[in-house]
């Protein structure tokens, strides 16, 4: 009998050596003379478990991690073909408490399945969505999605039904779905574990939009860093058109949607909507101005919708069970689920899908497990290197878009990165600026120029040359920088260094009292 | 100098052969940059001429496409390519000790090629790796948690692998 052992293709698991474990496992069966399926599968996100290997038994799914190499031949003398007792034993991995806790809408499948097997990912609801999609005229996707209450989950948080139908509502020959999968904030992985992990969810949602709002053309922008998710989403999108999920006449309905993966080129500002537009063009991705808005004036000048990765993997599940079904999950204006992601400095980091609510606390302590270091938690910082600096005494705040906006900080695209009292904020301050100074396009004159400055102020502030003037400066300039620049980077980069200032006075050489102060 | 000329011809063979492939797609220029830094491992130069008169673009838009882009070269790098993260995440996990300990053992700074033509070192702003930080990647391959004993090994390994070859 065949033992169907799984092993993680995904590129964090790749990182600490699930090459060699799944090279090794099938050299050991060999040599027992076992008969063995090594199914490459997604991660299930718990990263410091990987490499976890599981093995299908009667009983259900077993697994063991952290595994290395040299733990593989014990393994098969534990007889873990058949789930038996092995010092990584993790027992059946749907009884794991880290994963039962969790609200799995977008990641159901991400580890479950064989990532490029259009037969698996069928056989475990998938497509039922655009199933349903094609019996409902346009309008009615639309109001789906609208009712939903599903916003843009790469960081803006606009409703995605209402982007929609700006662009159904355009009168053009040629439409455009593009998939911003530039995924470049710290902290970050979600995009990748579902393009890596459960790839036919991303291109069942894209057919879905297309089909909703009349494109026969998408395009997935994805980031260069990512050449594992470049090959699983090529290899499904080949499966896809093969059996007739994309191409010409989708399932038999008469509709087209054709879809390509470009590679992007290593700039952070491209995951802006306007500038990635520019780089699918073939230009430099200057930040355009708005108006026209990319719905009305998009790609190659037609009519676009532009969604995040997330965006367009959570609508097969709106399409499948309905709106009503999504609304039910999150709090206040942020309905449904959101795939955080555990980074930086904590014990468990990973990838844990809630509804809006849960706390930063629980996620960092009851999800994360605390610091890895041991040491306590000084600060986070949510939402890529544009978001804010939270403090201890903002770790209550619940996960939800609004709450996040009362305190001067932003959810974005989920991701949590956590420091240790190790952390020099003044540096981090200095760090924002920079990667800003980086990354900036150089369209507009507070990003491209404000950038430097405000590191070289930041420099002033930490060797106390002109302390009280300079600390004045640098809020001068983030209120240049904020209410000037032409898109999010230059925009925002104030938010990590004004939190930073304001929660953490004391690395910039400033009392608490003395903020009061020098802020008049 | 010979040898040198030889690798230029063919280089200049496959670039007029990717050119051809890829100049009817709609925005071309990317995914023919990308297609030329592939094959030859930099985007040289010499080649801004011909790609400008196949896409009707002067050879200063294909200048500031090719240098707007971190991801793309104007030189040709060394036999490998050491990018160690430098974004939030890895720092939290300690990715400065990390950075300067490469640069003390290669003597080289970012963007820099070690003397014997080796490693050249890059900085990378993350690769989605950040629930196992810090990240170092050689040529193709991703290494996460990595201490600076691990990244000597790293290195070793990386030139032994040049010494059997």
């Amino acid at each position: 009998m065949v033992t169907k052992v799984y092993i993680p293709r995904d590129s964090s698991a790749l990182a600490v050596g699930a090459e060699k474990v799944a090279v090794a496992v099938a050299v050991e069966a060999k040599i027992r003379g076992l008969d063995v399926e090594i199914i490459r599968n997604g991660s299930r996100g718990l990263y410091w478990m990987e490499t976890m290997v599981e093995v299908a038994t009667e009983q259900g799914r077993v697994a063991y991690g952290p595994v290395k190499v040299k733990d593989v031949a014990s393994l098969f003398d534990a007889d873990f073909m058949h789930g038996k007792p092995h010092a990584l034993s993790l027992g059946l991995t749907e009884e794991i408490e880290w994963l039962k806790k969790q609200q799995r809408l977008t990641f159901a499948r991400v580890g479950i399945t064989d990532p490029v097997s259009l037969e698996d990912y069928i056989a475990h609801d998938g497509y039922k969505g655009l199933k349903n999609a094609l019996k409902l005229s346009g309008a009615e996707i639309v109001k789906t999605v609208t009712d939903s209450g599903l916003r843009g989950r790469g960081g803006a948080a606009f409703p995605t039904g209402i982007k929609w139908n700006t662009v159904l509502g355009c009168e053009s020959e040629q439409k455009y779905i593009v998939c911003n999968a530039d995924e470049g904030d710290s902290g970050t992985y979600s995009d990748r574990m579902i393009m890596e992990g459960d790839p036919f969810v991303l291109i069942e949602g894209m057919t879905i939009a297309g089909v909703a709002v009349g494109a026969t053309q998408g395009y997935i922008y994805l980031r260069s860093e990512y050449p594992h998710a470049l090959v699983t989403l090529n290899e499904a999108i080949e499966a896809a058109n093969q059996a007739g999920y994309l191409g010409d006449n989708i399932l038999g309905s008469g509709k087209t949607f054709n879809l390509e993966v470009r590679r992007a080129a290593g700039a952070y500002v491209c995951g802006e909507e306007t500038s990635l537009l520019e780089s699918l063009e073939g230009k430099r991705g200057l930040v355009r101005f708005k108006p026209p808005l990319p719905a009305i004036e998009g790609l190659f000048g037609k009519p676009t919708v532009v969604n995040n990765v997330i965006s367009l993997a959570t609508v097969p599940i709106i399409l499948d069970k309905g709106a009503q079904f999504y609304a039910d999950y999150g709090m206040g204006r942020s309905r449904g689920t959101l795939p955080i992601q555990l980074a930086g400095n904590l014990k468990h980091g990973g990838l844990v899908e809630l509804a809006f609510g849960a706390t930063l606390r629980e996620l960092l302590y009851s999800y994360g497990g605390g610091s890895a270091s041991g040491k306590p938690i000084r600060a986070v910082q949510v939402g890529g290197p544009l978001g804010a600096y939270l403090p201890e005494s903002q770790f209550d705040t619940p996960l939800d878009y609004e709450e996040f906006a009362k305190l001067w900080a932003v959810l974005g695209h989920g991701g949590i990165v956590a420091f240790d009292d190790s952390v020099d904020m003044a540096k981090m301050a200095r760090y924002a600026f920079e990667f800003c100074a980086v990354e900036s396009c150089g369209k507009c004159t507070p990003c491209r120029i404000g950038s430097t400055r405000g590191m070289e102020v930041i420099d002033k502030i930490t060797s106390g040359k002109d302390h009280a003037k300079s600390i004045q400066l640098v809020r001068d300039l983030s209120d240049t920088m904020l209410n000037g620049s032409l898109c999010a980077l230059g925009g925002m980069t104030p938010y990590p260094v004004l939190s930073a200032l304001n929660h953490f006075p004391e690395d910039f050489g400033v009392s608490s009292a003395g903020l009061s102060s020098e802020a008049k | 100098m010979s040898d040198l000329q030889t690798t230029h011809e063919i280089s200049a063979a496959v670039i007029d052969a990717l050119i051809a492939k890829h100049r009817q797609q709609p925005g071309a220029l990317l995914p023919l940059l990308h297609a030329i830094q592939d094959a030859v491992g930099y985007v040289p130069e010499y080649c801004y001429a011909s790609i400008s008169k196949a896409l009707s673009l002067s050879v200063a838009e294909v200048h500031g496409v090719v240098t707007f882009y971190h991801h793309f070269r104007t030189h040709k790098p060394g036999r490998h390519i050491m990018q160690i993260c430098r974004a939030e995440s890895c720092q939290a996990m300690g990715s400065e000790v990390l950075e300067a300990h490469a640069k003390s053992c290669l003597n080289v700074d970012y963007h820099q090629t070690t003397a014997d033509g080796a490693i050249t070192l890059e900085p990378v702003y993350c690769m989605g790796n950040c629930a196992l930080s810090p990240t170092v990647v050689i040529d193709d391959e991703i290494y996460g948690r990595v201490s600076p004993a691990e990244l000597d090994a790293l290195i070793t390994e990386a030139k032994v692998s040049e010494v059997k070859a």
